[in-house]
């Protein structure tokens, strides 16, 4: 099986003094695979996260994605690197309030250089698929959290990632947006989308994922691998 | 302890202050600059105009100084000359001559006018006094204070002139006439003994008129006094204007450019200050929240951004001070070489209202924002920033984000829109920027330009001397502190230690013989009397063609033959006469009538230097030939061969070096050169405030951008397009607003020193020029810029997706 992220004794310290926020942690993720990351607040979960998509860099260890080290990449290699293979949705969203919902969401097609043309052809693709394509010309203050937060998953599709993150998608949402949320991510899942999606809510876990891993102070406490997704 | 204290209050403001070290920074730098500009610009205005105006008052000095022609007017009839109604008093007729003294040393002396008075005291033109007593017998003299030094004192002796039999003159005293009526005075007796030796003789009145504040009612005044007199008794007036412009010139003309730099600094640091201010508190609204949150009432929360304000503007201003009585003491050195009368330091009262007016001005930029911020809600405070968004600026990156453009860069263009306030300041700094950059290049261009039509004979490819170059005698003294001319060419030899002058009649054949030579002319720099005008006038003798050597003239034409004199401006009003009319000169004992053909462009401060035909007086001959070689000839080496022939009959030939330029105009250069660097690099650091405000509050979303694929070129190029757009605008509002103060400065800055402006002066803007100048908006806005762009790319990610 073709594994999308290998983490080789992945270490992560904040400050040279304490205990490091994360690892050492070895961990492989295989294309296809839903992997939910839990655990309680301060054990590593965003910071494994942002290692994983290069916003962070390890203090020791190897990060492989999409068949990458990208440890070692420069930031300029990284930004070009997780738009051509990495999609990220956020917890509060994170969308530009500037901008409506169809520039939101080509925004990543754009900086990678794709055509006004193709990329509003795929940005109207999401929309219909994820329901939005009503709001195409509406700014992100006017929609629900849910709304918003498919937005921000439209965003995260557009350049068709081999990984997508999950940053507690359904942390700012109420229940029903949550549910919408779920699903679609469910969804993603079964459509062969690898997903890592860190999450507090054990419930979402076990709906969405294949395989879900437990951070305890920055080590891996648990990793099993559930039931096939339905 | 601080100025607000130990308390919660210090701690906030002392934070304040630190954690925006950028906006601190602007707030010093932009009020220390305009204190700067504004000190030296006060001082100087203090220079210009204070001394001669107490000075005249004090001493009913004389609107109109004239001498009368005594064959034609007798005592009696000049004294009815005071009586018309207008002429509210009136001295004189006093005995006057012009003489050329030899002092101690045996260096003779410039032409001074000579008055007979017995005291100094009169209902006109009453005569301080400085030193010494008043002449008492025939055989003393009293000088004009500006004559004194080390060779001429109290106790010292002249020589009436350089003949064997000339009559000596004990110096009793030195004494000033804010007027100028006269250089020297002396018993009548002596004045009539020195005219019945050959040297021209007047009758001097002196004026003073209820109305002689216009140039015009002088004109009318002393057509008036010719009326009054036989035709042809009246021989030339000066006007006290001319005295108060050549007295006031030194400071003058630097004040109207000083000026314009004093105004831009202010409104640019007015407009700056404000924006930061405001943007300050624009960005800090949850802090102001939670600082009311946690019990700060609204009357502190304005105290504590008034202060954040105060603090480095204090700072700026204190700097400011110093910076601006550092700068205006060349420019008040050169006032003082003018006038002589002017304290090299500052007036005390500018360094006190200058530094209050600032605190002023910055405290009201930051009150208005500061009561803002004190009736926010705190609620309504702290919620800002976590709610998203809405309306400004959207419709701007609706309609920008269509443009074929790179998508980074529609995204920065739109950005300016979300704040269109703080763009508005940031387009005004970029404004007033190029303004400032536009004005100062057309300054120095224009400066250029006079230097360079200031000193024609530099234009000749060789100068022929009939004395040794390196052999010439010290120029004499200057009269009233004027700089010596640093023309090559030499001046009449006289005195006691005359050096070796070679025949001029060979020097000129001999130049007229040598192989490459393509034209010549001759000229004589001396000294003349002119009827009407105290003391002596410098003149430029000229002999055949000297259209080449010939200066810029603002009306008629350059001498094209004998009977013809070119004139200055100054000279016109001086002696209240136009181009048409008609002046005596006299040189040595020659005496001619010469028609007044073209007005000079002549910006050679307390000089008259007036040009006219050698033919005109038969002894002059030239003590220099200025020479033009063909083409395919070089300079050098005509100017070897003729020095070798030239050099056995005392002469010299040499290639004209380079010109030099005025102290006045080398410390204006520097001036405007200084002044714009300070201005440009406050509009940056405008540019670079605004910027980082943006930047800051943007923070996520840039944040949100890298997350997303944003390469880090890309957030630069995004955030250097947010100016960009700006800059352009900037650009093309201030270099015609530039160009516009230019063409409104330099002829205010001529009049200043009593001249128009030729065209050579007024357009030195090529179409090129301006187009790198409307270019240097963009460069103003996006150097500004490149400091928090480079922030904005290196910002990590992870942390400023954090920010909230």
């Amino acid at each position: 099986m073709n594994q999308v992220i290998e983490l080789e004794g992945v270490a992560k310290r904040h400050d040279t003094a304490g205990a490091p926020a994360l690892g050492p942690l070895t961990l492989s993720v295989a294309k296809g695979e839903a992997l939910a990351v839990t655990g309680p607040s301060g054990s590593g979960k965003s910071t494994l996260l942002n290692l994983i998509a290069g916003l962070d860099k390890p203090t020791a260890g190897v990060v492989m994605v999409a068949g990458r080290r990208i440890d070692q990449l420069s930031e300029h290699a990284l930004a070009k690197f997780r738009r051509e293979h990495i999609g990220i949705a956020f917890q509060f969203f994170n969308l530009l309030d500037d901008l409506t919902v169809t520039d939101n969401i080509q925004l990543p097609a754009q900086l990678t250089g794709t055509s006004r043309r193709a990329a509003a052809a795929r940005a109207g693709e999401l929309m219909e698929m994820l329901g939005i394509h009503k709001h195409a010309r509406a700014y992100p203050g006017r929609l629900s959290g849910g709304e918003r937060q498919r937005v921000g998953v439209a965003r995260a599709l557009i350049n068709r990632p081999e990984l997508l993150l999950a940053d507690e998608p359904t942390g700012a949402l109420d229940s029903a947006s949550g549910h919408d949320v779920r699903d679609l991510l469910m969804d993603l899942h079964r459509g062969g989308q690898t997903i890592v999606l860190v999450t507090h809510d054990l419930a979402l876990a076990e709906a969405c994922a294949s395989r879900t891993i437990h951070l305890v102070d920055g080590h891996l406490a648990l990793d099993t691998y559930a039931r096939a997704v339905r | 302890m601080s100025l607000f204290g130990t308390g919660a209050m210090g701690r906030v403001v002392r934070s304040g202050v630190g954690r925006r070290r950028a906006q601190t920074l602007v707030i010093a730098v932009a009020t220390m600059m305009a204190v700067a500009s504004a000190v030296v610009a006060g001082a100087l205005m203090v220079a210009a105009a204070a001394p001669f105006d107490d000075a005249f008052k004090k001493q009913q000095g004389a609107h109109i100084t004239a001498q009368f022609d005594p064959a034609k007017a007798n005592a009696a009839q000049l004294a009815e000359t005071g009586e018309p109604a207008g002429v509210t008093a009136s001295s004189g007729p006093y005995p006057s001559t012009a003489f050329r003294p030899v002092d101690q040393a045996g260096f003779p002396m410039p032409t001074l006018t000579l008055v007979g008075r017995s005291g100094p005291d009169g209902d006109v033109d009453r005569v301080e006094l400085k030193s010494g007593r008043w002449a008492q017998k025939p055989g003393e003299i009293v000088l004009s204070a500006s004559i004194e030094g080390p060779s001429v004192a109290i106790g010292a002796t002249l020589e009436a002139s350089d003949t064997a039999d000339a009559p000596t003159l004990s110096v009793v005293g030195f004494a000033v006439s804010a007027g100028r009526s006269a250089d020297a005075w002396a018993t009548p007796a002596q004045v009539d003994a020195l005219a019945a030796l050959g040297n021209p003789a007047t009758s001097q009145m002196l004026y003073r008129f209820d109305t002689a504040g216009t140039k015009k009612q002088i004109l009318a005044h002393r057509a008036e006094l010719a009326a009054s007199v036989e035709s042809g008794a009246l021989l030339g007036t000066q006007s006290w204007l001319d005295t108060k412009r050549a007295a006031d010139q030194g400071a003058a003309a630097t004040v109207p450019f000083v000026m314009a730099f004093g105004v831009l600094g202010i409104v640019m640091s007015v407009i700056i200050v404000s924006s930061v201010i405001s943007g300050a508190v624009g960005t800090s609204l949850r802090r102001i929240g939670i600082l009311k949150a946690i019990g700060f009432t609204p009357r502190e929360v304005v105290r504590a951004y008034v202060a954040q304000a105060l603090i480095p503007a204090g700072a700026g201003i204190a700097v400011g001070v110093v910076l601006g009585n550092l700068l205006a003491v060349p420019l008040l050195a050169e006032s003082e070489s003018v006038y002589g009368a002017v304290s090299l330091s500052v007036a005390w009262w500018v360094d006190v209202a200058v530094p209050a007016a600032a605190l002023l001005v910055v405290g009201l930029a930051a009150l208005i924002p500061a009561l803002r911020a004190g009736r926010l809600h705190t609620v309504e405070a702290i919620a800002v920033g976590r709610a998203p968004r809405t309306g400004r600026g959207q419709w701007a990156h609706r309609v920008l984000g269509r443009l074929p453009l790179p998508r980074p860069v529609t995204y920065g263009l739109a950005t300016p829109f979300t704040h269109p306030v703080r763009a508005l300041a940031m387009l005004l700094a970029v404004a007033f920027g190029t303004i400032a950059a536009t004005f100062a290049v057309g300054l120095t261009s224009s400066l250029g330009a006079v230097g360079a039509s200031q000193d024609p004979e530099s234009r000749a490819a060789v100068t022929v001397a009939t004395v040794k170059l390196n052999n010439t005698a010290p120029p004499p003294p200057p009269v009233g502190g004027a700089a010596a001319s640093p023309s090559p060419v030499v001046s009449s030899p006289a005195g006691t230690s005359k050096p070796k002058v070679a025949d001029p009649a060979k020097v000129r054949a001999a130049v007229k013989s040598e192989a490459g030579l393509e034209s010549y002319y001759g000229k004589l720099r001396t000294e003349v009397a002119v009827a009407g005008v105290s003391g002596s006038v410098e003149a430029g003798l000229y002999e055949g063609d000297s259209r080449s050597g010939s200066y810029e003239m603002l009306s008629g034409h350059w001498i094209t033959g004998k009977g013809q004199v070119v004139v200055p401006s100054r000279f016109l009003e001086r002696t209240s006469t136009k181009v048409g009319d008609t002046v005596r000169m006299t040189y040595e004992q020659e005496s001619a009538d010469l028609r007044i053909v073209g007005e000079s462009f002549d910006t050679s401060g307390n000089e008259l230097e007036v040009h006219a035909d050698m033919a005109n007086f038969p002894a002059a001959e030239p003590s220099t030939f200025l020479v033009e070689v063909k083409s395919d000839v070089s300079a050098d080496e005509f100017a070897q061969k003729l020095a070798a022939v030239v050099r056995p009959l005392g002469g010299d030939a040499t290639t004209v070096p380079p010109a030099e330029q005025k102290s006045v105009i080398l410390v204006m250069d520097a001036m405007a050169v200084l002044l714009t660097l300070m201005l440009v690099s406050v509009a940056g650091l405008g540019v670079l405030n605004s910027v980082v405000l943006d930047t800051r509050e943007r923070v996520h979303d840039l944040g949100v951008c890298k997350a997303i694929g944003m390469s880090p070129r890309q957030t630069v190029s995004l955030v250097l397009a947010s100016v960009s757009a700006i800059g352009v605008i900037g650009g093309l509002l201030g270099v015609p607003v530039g160009y516009m103060l230019h063409g409104i400065v330099m002829p205010v800055m001529g009049r200043a020193v009593g001249t128009g402006m030729p065209s050579s002066v007024l357009d030195v803007y090529g179409p090129v020029e301006l187009l790198l100048l409307g270019l240097g908006g963009v460069v103003l806005a996006v150097l500004g810029a490149m400091l928090p762009a480079g922030w904005a790319a290196r910002a990590r990610t992870a942390t400023a997706l954090r920010t909230e």
